[in-house]
Order: C-alpha cells, then sequence, then structure tokens
C-alpha cells in the first residue's frame, strides 16, 4: 500500500510538472498585458519600463525559470490589475468557489441518487422511464442556460431569491463561509441548483445503470433467498455496491464542478474564482490565470489521488490487490 | 498507467452525455454481415418513439439552418435592413415592412426569428465540422495506437488520459483566450478538446477487432500495414465511433454556446446561438425575456433532438445491450 | 402417512417475451416429505431452476407463476403477497445458488450476511445471532470461525464461501432448502465434501432437500427420489434406484448414457444428438422428440400426457423402454 501510494503520488507530480509548462506557455502567448497597464501615450522607454519591472523583458525560457523557481516557493506572481500576490487573490476567492461546488455535489446526490435507484429498481416502469429521459434533458440543457431559466423564474418572475452576488458571510474556522446565513444561503441556492442539476443527471444515469446492474447479481437473489426485505435488501445490499461508481465520478466530477462553476459563476456574478478567471482572461491579468490553472491542476490532481484512496476504502477487493500488489 | 486514466474515462466533454461509455470491448458483429446488419440496426432504430421525434426535429433544424437565407424574414446581419425603430419588440409585435416579429426583436431591432435561424447555422456548422474533424484525427491515432502498440500506443494513450483529466471547458477556454475569438479557432479548440475520446473509443475496439482472424489472414497475405489498419482494421471500429461522434456532436454545441456566451466564442459578427442568449442577458433582469430565451430554447431542441438519436443508437449499436 | 413438507402442483410459469409469452415450467408436480432428499435433473433450460426459484416465490417479471399451487408444511405460497413471503424465504424455505463466488455480497463482512439472516426471522441480540452463525459456521467446517466471521468474502476459496452459503440457509433450520447447482463450479474432491456436508445436516434437521443438477451422478449417490425435467416439464420421476436402472423416459436413458463410467471404460460415450429446443418455439407433440431414437408418427403430432407407472414412477413418453410390471412395484413407494 505505502509503495503504491509513494508511486501515485511520484505519478501525480509528474503531471503537474508537465501541466505547470503546457500552462506557461500556452498563457504566456496571450495579449501584451503591458499596453493594457501603461498609459496609452507612454513612450518607448516607459513601455519598456513596465515591461522589465513585470520581469516580461526576458527571454521566455527565463521567465519560465523564474516561474518555476518561484512556484516552488508558493510564488505564481504579482497580479498586474491588483498588484498583489496572484495566489493571495485567488485563493480569497476559494471559498466561496468551493463552497457552491461543495454545496451542489451534495445536492446532485441528494437528488440522483434516489432517483437513480428508482429507476434502477424499476427500469421498465412508467417512473423509471420518465426518470431517465428527464436525466437526458437534463444533461443536454447548457449549463448557463438552466442559470439564466432559474434567475428568469426565481429572480424576475417571483422574485423569491436575489439574481447575483454573494450573500453575507459569516466566519467557520477562519474561511468565509455564506451556507450559514440566511441571506448567504438564498443567495447560494440558485447557482448550486445550475450546478448540481447538470451534475445530478449524471449521477442518476451511474446510479441507475449501477442499481440495475447489482439488482441482476446472485447475492441480491441470495439476500431475498433469505428472507431479507426490499428496503434492508435496497439499503443495504444494493446501496452499497452501487455507491462504488458513484463516488468515483462524482469525486471526479468535483473537480469538473470547480471548472464549470467559471460559468455558473459568471451567470450569477458570483465572486469566485471562476468568475475572476473570466474576468482575468478578458484584462490580460496572466500571473492570476497561470495561478488559477495551476491551483486547479494541483486540486485536480489531489482529488484524483483522494477519490483513488476513497475507493480503495469502500471497496475490500481493491484493498486487498493493493496490499498483494 | 497514469495516475488519471482509470477514471478518466468517466469524463465527458462539455458535459455527462458522453459519460455513459460505448463499450468499446464488444465487437461489432462480422465484416460481412454488413449489408443485413445495417437494415436489422435501422429498423431497430425506428422501433423507439423518442428516437424518430429527435429524428424528425434535427432533420428539421438542419433543414432550417440551411435554408435561413431563404426562410428567415430579414437577414439579420444586413444593418441596412434593421431599423433601430423597432428595437426590444416583444414577440407578436410588427416591425419593418409589416412583417410580424413572432419572437420579438432584440436591441438593434433585428428580428429574433431570423437571428435564430442564422445562429442555428454558426451552432451546427461549429459542431458538426469540429467533431467531423476531431474523430478523424481520434479515430486515426486511436486505431494506430492499437495496431502499433508498445511505445507508440503507450505514449498516445498517455496523452489522452491527461487531456481527458481536465474539464474540456478549461481547456477550450484557455485556448481560446490564447488563440482569441473566432468560429475557426472555436473548431480548433473543440477539436483539441475532444480528439481524445475518439482516440480512446477507437482504440478499444480496434484492442478487440485487431485478435480476430480477419486481421490475422490479411497479415498473413502481407497486405501493406496501411491498408490493413485503415482497411480492415478502422471500418470495424466505426459503431462505437458513431454513437460517440453523435452525442458529441450536441456536446460541442453546447460547450461552443458556453465558450461564445462568456465571451471568447464566435465573433458578433457570426453570432450563434450562444451568442444570441448572451446578448440578451443583460436584459433578461429588466423583463425581456425573448431576447435570451428563444435562442435558448432553439439550442436546447437540437441539443435534446442530438442526444436522443445517439442514445437510441448506443443502444442499437451495442449488441450487449441489444437482447 | 404425513402431508409432505413441500408439495408443488401443476406448477406453471410463464415469461412474457418479446416473441411472446413463453411457459418456461408447464404443469410441474413433485413432493419432498421432511428428511427426503429429491433430485430435479435437466438440462439448462429445462425450466429446473425456475422450479426451484418459484418454490421461493422468486419469479420476477417479466415472469410470473401463472397456475399451479406450492404448499409448504400445508401453507399455500402461490398468491401470498410480497411481505408474507419474505417471512416464508429463508425461514421455512432456504435456497443456495449454483456459483459460490458470487453469492455473497462482495462489500459485505460474513458477520453482517449471516446475522441480517437471523434477524430477519426473529428478534434477537445481535451477540446471540452472531454466536448462532458462528456455530453454524463451525458445523459446516470452517476452521476458526470467530476470526472468519469478520472477513469478507474475497478473503474466502470457492468451497468455502459455498460452505459459509449453506450456513446461512440453514441457519433458521428452513423445513425445505432448494439447491440450485450448488457444487457445479467446484473442484470434485469439494464437491464431495459439500455434497456430504449438506446431506448430513438436513438429515440432522429433517429438512427436506430438493437438489437442482444436470448432473445424474451426483443424484444417484444423494437422492431418494428423483425428477428428469425436460423442456418445462417433468419427463419422468420415480425412487432414484428404479430410474436409473430402467429408464422408461428415452431422455433419461439419453442422459444415464452420456454419463462417463468405470464399466463402460472403452466403449464411445452415447450422446443425445441434437440441442434443447428454444421454448418459444416447442414443436406441437413431444418436446424431446426431434432428438429421440425412438420417435414415432404420435410423437410429432400429439403431445404425450403424463402416465403413472408401478411402484409410483410416471413418466411422458409414447414409447417408454422400460415398462415396470405391478407386480415389481416396491415396497418403499410412497
Amino acid at each position: 500500500m505505502l509503495v503504491y501510494l509513494i508511486r501515485r503520488i511520484g505519478q501525480s507530480l509528474l503531471v503537474i510538472a508537465v501541466m505547470a509548462f503546457l500552462v506557461f506557455l500556452a498563457v504566456y502567448a496571450v495579449g501584451d498585458p503591458v499596453a493594457i497597464l501603461a498609459n496609452p501615450e507612454a513612450n518607448q522607454a516607459e513601455l519598456d519600463a513596465i515591461a522589465a519591472r513585470l520581469g516580461l523583458d526576458r527571454p521566455i525560457w527565463e521567465q519560465f525559470g523564474i516561474f518555476v523557481w518561484n512556484a516552488l516557493q508558493g510564488d505564481l506572481g504579482t497580479s498586474f490589475v491588483y498588484s498583489e500576490s496572484a495566489l493571495k487573490v485567488i485563493i480569497e476567492r476559494l471559498p466561496a468557489t468551493m463552497e457552491l461546488a461543495f454545496v451542489a455535489l451534495l445536492l446532485s446526490i441528494l437528488i440522483g441518487v434516489p432517483l437513480g435507484v428508482i429507476a434502477g429498481l424499476k427500469p421498465d416502469s412508467l417512473v423509471g422511464r420518465s426518470i431517465m429521459s428527464t436525466s437526458i434533458l437534463g444533461f443536454s440543457l447548457p449549463n448557463f442556460w438552466i442559470g439564466l431559466m432559474l434567475i428568469l423564474l426565481f429572480a424576475v418572475e417571483l422574485r423569491w431569491l436575489p439574481a447575483s452576488g454573494r450573500g453575507e458571510t459569516v466566519e467557520v474556522l477562519g474561511v468565509h463561509l455564506s451556507m450559514f446565513t440566511w441571506n448567504g444561503l438564498s443567495h447560494l441556492l440558485l447557482p448550486a441548483i445550475t450546478l448540481a442539476l447538470y451534475k445530478s443527471s449524471l449521477v442518476i444515469r451511474i446510479a441507475q445503470a449501477g442499481t440495475r446492474e447489482v439488482m441482476l447479481q446472485d447475492y441480491v437473489r441470495f439476500a431475498r433467498a433469505k428472507g431479507l426485505s426490499s428496503r434492508r435488501i435496497v439499503f443495504v445490499h444494493v446501496l452499497k455496491n452501487m455507491l462504488i461508481p458513484v463516488v468515483t465520478v462524482l469525486g471526479l466530477e468535483l473537480g469538473s464542478m470547480i471548472a464549470f462553476a467559471v460559468v455558473t459563476e459568471t451567470v450569477f456574478s458570483y465572486p469566485g474564482m471562476g468568475k475572476l478567471l473570466i474576468d482575468s482572461i478578458n484584462r490580460l491579468d496572466r500571473p492570476i490565470v497561470v495561478a488559477y490553472l495551476m491551483l486547479t491542476v494541483f486540486i485536480f490532481v489531489i482529488i484524483n489521488l483522494v477519490v483513488d484512496l476513497l475507493y480503495a476504502a469502500i471497496d475490500p477487493r481493491v484493498r486487498l490487490s493493493e496490499a498483494k500488489g | 498507467m497514469s495516475d488519471l486514466s482509470p477514471h478518466a474515462s468517466a469524463r465527458p466533454l462539455a458535459g455527462p452525455a458522453a459519460g455513459m461509455p460505448v463499450d468499446a470491448s464488444v465487437p461489432p458483429a462480422a465484416p460481412d454481415k454488413g449489408e443485413s446488419l445495417l437494415r436489422r440496426h435501422v429498423s431497430s432504430f425506428f422501433e423507439s418513439w423518442s428516437a424518430i421525434i429527435g429524428l424528425v426535429v434535427l432533420v428539421l433544424s438542419v433543414m432550417a439552418a440551411l435554408l435561413a437565407p431563404w426562410i428567415a424574414p430579414q437577414n439579420p446581419y444586413d444593418l441596412a435592413s434593421l431599423s433601430i425603430m423597432d428595437n426590444m419588440l416583444p414577440p407578436g409585435e410588427i416591425f419593418g415592412m409589416g412583417q410580424t416579429a413572432y419572437l420579438g426583436t432584440d436591441d438593434q431591432g433585428r428580428d429574433m426569428l431570423s437571428a435564430i435561424l442564422y445562429g442555428l447555422r454558426v451552432s451546427l456548422t461549429v459542431g458538426a465540422s469540429s467533431v467531423l474533424i476531431a474523430a478523424v484525427i481520434g479515430a486515426s491515432l486511436g486505431v494506430l495506437a492499437a495496431y502499433a502498440g508498445g511505445r507508440v500506443e503507450s505514449f498516445v494513450m498517455r496523452v489522452v488520459d491527461l487531456q481527458l483529466s481536465f474539464p474540456a471547458i478549461l481547456v477550450a477556454l484557455v485556448l481560446l483566450a490564447v488563440f482569441g475569438r473566432g468560429v475557426d479557432k472555436v473548431v480548433i479548440a473543440l477539436v483539441v478538446v475532444q480528439w481524445a475520446y475518439y482516440a480512446r473509443t477507437v482504440r478499444g475496439s480496434a484492442l478487440v477487432e485487431k485478435r480476430r482472424e480477419y486481421i490475422e489472414a490479411a497479415r498473413c497475405l502481407a497486405l501493406p500495414r496501411r491498408r490493413i489498419v485503415f482497411r480492415h482494421l478502422l471500418p470495424n471500429c466505426i459503431p462505437p465511433l458513431i454513437v460517440v461522434a453523435t452525442v458529441q456532436i450536441a456536446n460541442a454545441i453546447a460547450l461552443e454556446s458556453t465558450l461564445s456566451f462568456l465571451g471568447v466564442g464566435v465573433p458578433v459578427t457570426e453570432p450563434s446561438l450562444g451568442m444570441l442568449i448572451a446578448n440578451g442577458y443583460g436584459y433578461l433582469l429588466s423583463g425581456n425575456y425573448w431576447i435570451s430565451t428563444f435562442p435558448g430554447v432553439a439550442l436546447v431542441i437540437v441539443i435534446v433532438a442530438i442526444n436522443l438519436v445517439g442514445d437510441r443508437l448506443r443502444d442499437v449499436l451495442n449488441p450487449r445491450l441489444a437482447k | 402417512m404425513t402431508a409432505p413438507v413441500l408439495d408443488v402442483r401443476d406448477l406453471k410459469v410463464t415469461f412474457s417475451t418479446r416473441e411472446g409469452l413463453v411457459t418456461a415450467v408447464d404443469g410441474v408436480s413433485f413432493s419432498v416429505d421432511a428428511g427426503e432428499v429429491m433430485g430435479l435433473v435437466g438440462e439448462s433450460g429445462s425450466g429446473k431452476s425456475v422450479t426451484g426459484l418459484a418454490v421461493l416465490g422468486l419469479i420476477d417479471p417479466p415472469g410470473r407463476i401463472a397456475a399451479g399451487s406450492i404448499t409448504v408444511k400445508g401453507r399455500e405460497l402461490v398468491g401470498l403477497p410480497e411481505k408474507a413471503l419474505q417471512k416464508v424465504r429463508g425461514k421455512d424455505v432456504a435456497m443456495i445458488f449454483q456459483d459460490p463466488m458470487t453469492t455473497l455480497n462482495p462489500v459485505l463482512r460474513i458477520d453482517t450476511q449471516m446475522i441480517e439472516a437471523i434477524r430477519a426471522h426473529e428478534a434477537v441480540s445481535e451477540k446471540a445471532a452472531r454466536e448462532r452463525a458462528r456455530d453454524a459456521l463451525a458445523k459446516v467446517g470452517i476452521p476458526s470461525p470467530d476470526e472468519r466471521l469478520s472477513a469478507y468474502p474475497n478473503q474466502f476459496s470457492g468451497g468455502m464461501r459455498q460452505r459459509v452459503a449453506i450456513a446461512t440457509a440453514l441457519l433458521n433450520r428452513p423445513a425445505v432448502l432448494v439447491a440450485d447447482e450448488p457444487t457445479t463450479a467446484l473442484d470434485v474432491t469439494i464437491q464431495a465434501q459439500i455434497l456430504a456436508e449438506v446431506q448430513k445436516l438436513c438429515a440432522e434437521t429433517g429438512t427436506a432437500l430438493v437438489w437442482i443438477t444436470h448432473d445424474l451422478s451426483v443424484i444417484a449417490g444423494l437422492a431418494d427420489k428423483v425428477a428428469v425435467m425436460y423442456a418445462g416439464r417433468v419427463v419422468e420421476e420415480g425412487m432414484v434406484a428404479d430410474v436409473l436402472e430402467r429408464p422408461i423416459h428415452p431422455y433419461t436413458a439419453g442422459l444415464i448414457g452420456s454419463v462417463p463410467s468405470r464399466n463402460k471404460r472403452g466403449r464411445p460415450l452415447a450422446q443425445i444428438p441434437g440441442m434443447t429446443p428454444q421454448l418459444s418455439k416447442l414443436p406441437p407433440g413431444c418436446p424431446f422428440a426431434p432428438r429421440c431414437f425412438n420417435a414415432t408418427e404420435p410423437c410429432h403430432g400429439i403431445r404425450p400426457e403424463r402416465t403413472p407407472y408401478p411402484g409410483g414412477r410416471a413418466a411422458r413418453c409414447h414409447n417408454p423402454l422400460n415398462v415396470p410390471a405391478a407386480d415389481a412395484a416396491r415396497e418403499l413407494a410412497p
């Protein structure tokens, strides 16, 4: 297990290194930030001075070298716009995004698993078919469109919930979270549902397929032959087996949730790091974009690692084979 | 295996639609039965009502998009025909030379119905062409990887794994931030984020096909490698490819509209449906719902129709589910 | 004479499929007394497993019990609501299945799976149930049962898993145990051990045993009586010794002929030509007629009815091979 863990961490570091290079290369090609920051009437000497201050006058490989060296010390550059550490600017917005992603993830499980299990237990019934057809609709709808329609319905027509922004926050363990205030929750709800509806369709599909497959297994038949109640069979025998694929996929989907928060945050003007990314791309704030991408790569790699370990924890078969290997 | 690979397979392009993998390990039927098999697939396809509806809607949408210059009440991008006096008309009002704006007009007095028909053209073109290019590139690399094996295979699959381990939306966003706006650039970005799906799918089925007798026979005949790969191996990996490609068209369209909505997609001069939605977004809160809503409805109808067709194709072409 | 523990009368199970209604089990009748062992023999697709599942009320849609009656200890099971059936399953009637590698839930520990079987039927404490589970494991010959209780199924071999399954099935001392080919997937030596184990346990508790198999040699050493199924019907039934020695139905004779044995060495093994018919496309006459060496004109046109023979035997055949004489009836025939 330890050998496995070390090997996995090694692979993860390699991925981060490769991505760092790609991200740096790609983002380096974006526009000319000097032209944006400088006074339009600035002369060449002033422009050069700005470029030199930002380190943009050096050769690209040297810039990359400096970037890596600084990155290893936790410095991903200084935002051109905010004149602050890029990482700090992003980290400030990280809780908002993570909160959104977690609440959405929770919602998609709460919506998706029960519906998927119901559809999987009765795949040919009207209810089962309806759930599955609706789930096609669920992932057909583009994320931003769902957001717009929710705004139209709940904010514009019904005026039940606010259309944009983040509500009041309270400090929990040094992190500003909004889900513990009523106002914060009301701001969080629409973006979270938008993000969750999208994923819950996926959860429904996996849960349905998983339930169907598990229900056909001999051990479910044996469980029935033992005279167990349907409830015990579904909640213990089926659910525990079915949760394995759900946990795997959902864990990985947390990463994609963070990525998709870019869209949702833009729709709802929610001040998370996704909206910051879009703003920074439009403002050519290169360090922020680089720092965002590096942070995301890092988060993804961590998520992959954690999911694998969780997977081993749920499934004794994996645990055993890993222990042997 | 890369640390990301076992799960990367679960991650779709723009959304989960592709998350239901085609079982690539199930071999398509033997090549000699092609004719009757095709007929059986076609008749089996039409057993599902939702698939028929999806197909009809899809064909109508494609036709509407193709015929847009002839059926649209107005050329929405001929500035001379626009009148600012007609701006923000709600659906049903009269505009221009006494025509009815069934879906209202936008802030520049543009008829939304016309704008949607032209927007549909852009969206469908981007979706279909990016899928086509990505499928050709991905399938070639996939079949090559499977046939060549060894280092070539592990290199290609590593890149595939790496590519698939990051959400398409992020990759496309960064690429477009680098390239700038443009229909061609959107297509390139979509190709970059999609090719890996086809490579993986085709490699999976090619690995199965490779071990079959007819490939062995072709090898014994000392046919040129290229011929074996492209004439014998590739055609037999097509059915799962078709399923993935169909669903991916929907995903590509959705992704394009998202990118355009975020302002990094198609240029203002060639607005897709996503762009139209973005244009109307600002007016949504003031109650002028139609500018965003109708392009959105059109977008959703097209995407759902493609997904219905794709869903049925998966059932029909996957022999494991056929019974 | 006491009433049989398990009595199946004219059981008919149908499945609605795309090709129409298929009758998987058609007019099957048999009964088993306490402590008695009955073999249910047939090829795959003969309906023997479906019959076994029907006894437990485990026929799922699109299948259903279309007609007939199943009584256990005099109580009718057909038509009972699911809730009531749950109380019967595992308590009065238990079942073990063919593949021990898949009958135990891989993500639940053995103790969980055994204790739940007890607690589904009796309000006993977790601790008491655990003790009973441990004793049951010890009884089926599992070493250090205390430790093994907290293990996961994947830590057991196939034979051990089947022992666990048997122990689990017998936890509540059921009146009837249906065993659906439980030894087929195991090594021959393990097979013999499991056979002996089940036989012993059932004899101890007076459990009636229905042993479903395609293997006549298993039946020969284990069962008291046997019913041979073909295409959803019982084509021959009787005491094991009678049936094996002087089969009435050509199909039974064919099955016996295809079992390799010492005294037939050197001679080519007899085979039954052809394949089991598709249930959806049964011929109008005897379903076995197309494969039968003895078939005559009526066999292809008229479906043979169940004909009783002396000695408690019966068969469905127009051209019986050995017709037992009335005086050959045995004393112990029921």
